[in-house]
């Protein structure tokens, strides 16, 4: 492994029992990203890469094989640990980009902080991110205010804000027209760029994948290809 | 910032937290008025007793709070003036309960004005015939009656010649003996009160008529009153408590329904909460908070349906007063936190072991 490995996974199944039938979702995940990589990760429906985007988020565990994320072994945390560990190492972008629909847009970034416990919020951090985003003068609108774009923008804030060493983004366009698809991805390229963020988009699109990742890799039948 | 989300989600849906904030204000009020007529039905009987002027009571030996019979005789009051100096007024009364917690009583008007220190008639005069009446001012407003009217007592028509201040003794007032002829009670009264030169000399001469009356109930008015009260309340408790559970159980159910459809609502803000690093505390907490909030608004808008409703039984039902119990007041805040919280416990643990995997799989 890389000293700069920031994400390393070695084996990593996850089955999933539904009555008695087991159905793997994973069949032995290895593979690494390096710290300041956009990598894409890119495959059908069903290939088992939504399942690995929750483990490599924390959300979910395997069943067995090792997870590490900026050092720490995830497959061995309890869901307490796990949850503590989202606080501050990843940052999630979700295709529907699940904002809060009653706060406004700062408040959806600054809850982030909030939950973080961040006594002290970076502000200069803040009015950085919020600068590269583009979204400065809609910080008082509600998400039924914002375009789609605009509200995957804050979305992205919200995953940086607590300036977590992994992004991941979860079909980030899946919800965008194919003119805020470029700019949403423009962003992240922008992100990674500017600030050395390490992104991981998962998406079954190949030319969103390629368009401005370092690198593609391919999952199917629970493997990377 | 948890605060401000708490507040949005209230406001978000408000006919849902209008409807929980008044369940739990109906509960306070419940409680409040429940405990609040009782308290009150029992203070002022405690202090038309107390009015009367009485140092020591003669009562049958068995008898509750109220009595609605005669067998002591009426040369009672007159034989113990004789025989004990230091008794300075001595009457007996006929009561007469006829099932509307109101009692009629038959009194001799110049004595129980005598040992009363003087009984204010703001209208009218004393009885002068045998089916004439005197009531208080709280019966004349709830029944609307003024002096010359006519009012049913005991199945017969008398007329109100006297409105008299309330806190004596009784709300109405007939004859003795025509209290006497109409129930079959000649020669006989339901109890003696006595009032003594120095009301120190009461334990003494308490003690000498418990042996030449042993067969009655020889108490002073003092240690009546405490008894009456303390019977009374064990009594009314057990009504209370069940209007209480009641009232309990409505705010309960009534929280736990709107936390538990605020719960599956929000499924989707709960798990990207918890995508970002909120604990099952945080979660619950913010269920709680919810419920919290929506409690102290009830709570604060059932002290005000208490005091209208307090007026509005003034208004309408004069004779039940209402008497606001500070123990109860806090006690009624109490209960109804604790049974929302009990209430939103469940909603509360269901979203704090919300998986937030499969909720946001779910796109």
């Amino acid at each position: 492994m890389s000293a700069e490995a920031l994400i390393k996974t070695t084996s990593l199944k996850k089955v999933y029992r539904f009555g008695s039938v087991d159905v793997p979702a994973l069949r032995g995940v290895t593979m690494e990203v390096q710290a300041g990589e956009f990598v894409a990760l890119l495959g059908p429906s069903g290939s088992g890469k939504s399942t690995l985007f929750h483990i490599l988020g924390g959300m979910l565990a395997p069943t067995s094989g090792t997870v590490e994320i900026d050092g720490q072994d995830l497959a061995n945390m309890s869901d307490a640990e796990r949850t503590e560990m989202r606080k501050t190492k990843v940052g999630f972008v979700f295709q529907r980009f699940n904002l809060l629909a009653t706060l406004n847009a700062e408040e959806n970034i600054r809850i982030a902080q909030h939950i973080a416990g961040l006594a002290d919020p970076d502000d200069e951090h803040f009015n950085e991110v919020v600068r590269i985003l583009g979204i400065g003068h809609r910080m008082r609108h509600k998400p039924n205010a914002l375009s789609g774009g605009e509200q995957q923008r804050v979305a992205i804030a919200r995953a940086l804000v607590n300036k977590p060493p992994l992004l991941l983004a979860d079909e980030p366009t899946g919800n965008l027209d194919s003119e805020n698809s470029m700019a949403v991805l423009d962003t992240l390229r922008t992100l990674n760029r500017k600030l050395g963020q390490t992104v991981m988009m998962i998406t079954h699109n190949a030319e969103a994948a390629s368009y401005c990742t370092d690198r593609v890799l391919r999952m199917k039948d629970g493997r990377i290809a | 910032m948890i605060h401000r989300l708490v507040l949005r989600n209230l406001f978000h849906r408000p006919v849902r937290t209008g409807l929980t904030i008044l369940a739990v204000a109906v509960e306070v009020m419940m409680i409040v008025m429940m405990v609040g007529v009782s308290e009150g039905l029992l203070t002022e009987s405690l202090r038309r007793t107390r009015g009367v002027g009485a140092d020591i009571l003669i009562r049958p030996q068995i008898s509750g709070a109220t009595i609605s019979t005669a067998d002591i005789s009426d040369k009672l009051p007159a034989m113990l003036l004789e025989r004990y100096p230091q008794i300075e007024h001595a009457f007996g009364a006929t009561v007469f309960t006829p099932g509307n917690l109101q009692t009629i009583t038959g009194v001799d008007w110049p004595a129980f004005d005598a040992m009363s220190g003087g009984i204010v008639i703001f209208d009218g005069r004393t009885y002068a015939a045998p089916y004439e009446a005197i009531v208080d001012e709280i019966y004349a407003r709830q029944e609307e009656v003024t002096v010359g009217d006519s009012i049913e007592l005991m199945s017969r028509e008398f007329e109100v010649v006297g409105i008299i201040e309330t806190g004596k003794m009784s709300r109405v007032f007939i004859p003795p003996e025509t209290m006497s002829d109409l129930q079959g009670w000649q020669g006989r009264v339901s109890q003696v009160y006595l009032k003594l030169g120095d009301s120190a000399d009461a334990r003494g001469l308490i003690e000498d008529l418990r042996v030449l009356l042993p067969n009655r109930h020889v108490i002073s008015v003092e240690d009546f009153l405490a008894l009456t009260a303390t019977n009374v309340r064990q009594m009314s408790s057990q009504f209370v408590n069940i209007i209480i559970s009641i009232a309990v159980c409505i705010g309960f159910i009534v929280v736990m329904l709107a936390m538990y459809t605020a719960i599956l609502e929000r499924t989707r803000e709960i798990g990207i909460l918890k995508a970002i690093g909120a604990s099952k505390s945080v979660i619950g907490s913010i269920v709680m908070r919810e419920t919290l909030v929506v409690s102290i608004i009830g709570i604060v808008l059932g002290y005000g349906l208490s005091v209208v409703g307090k007026e509005l039984v003034a208004l309408r039902y004069p004779l039940i007063p209402v008497i606001f119990v500070p123990e109860w007041l806090a006690g009624a805040a109490v209960l109804a936190i604790v049974g929302s919280i009990a209430g939103a416990s469940y909603p509360a643990w269901k979203a704090a072991k919300a998986d937030p995997c499969e909720i946001l799989s779910y796109e």
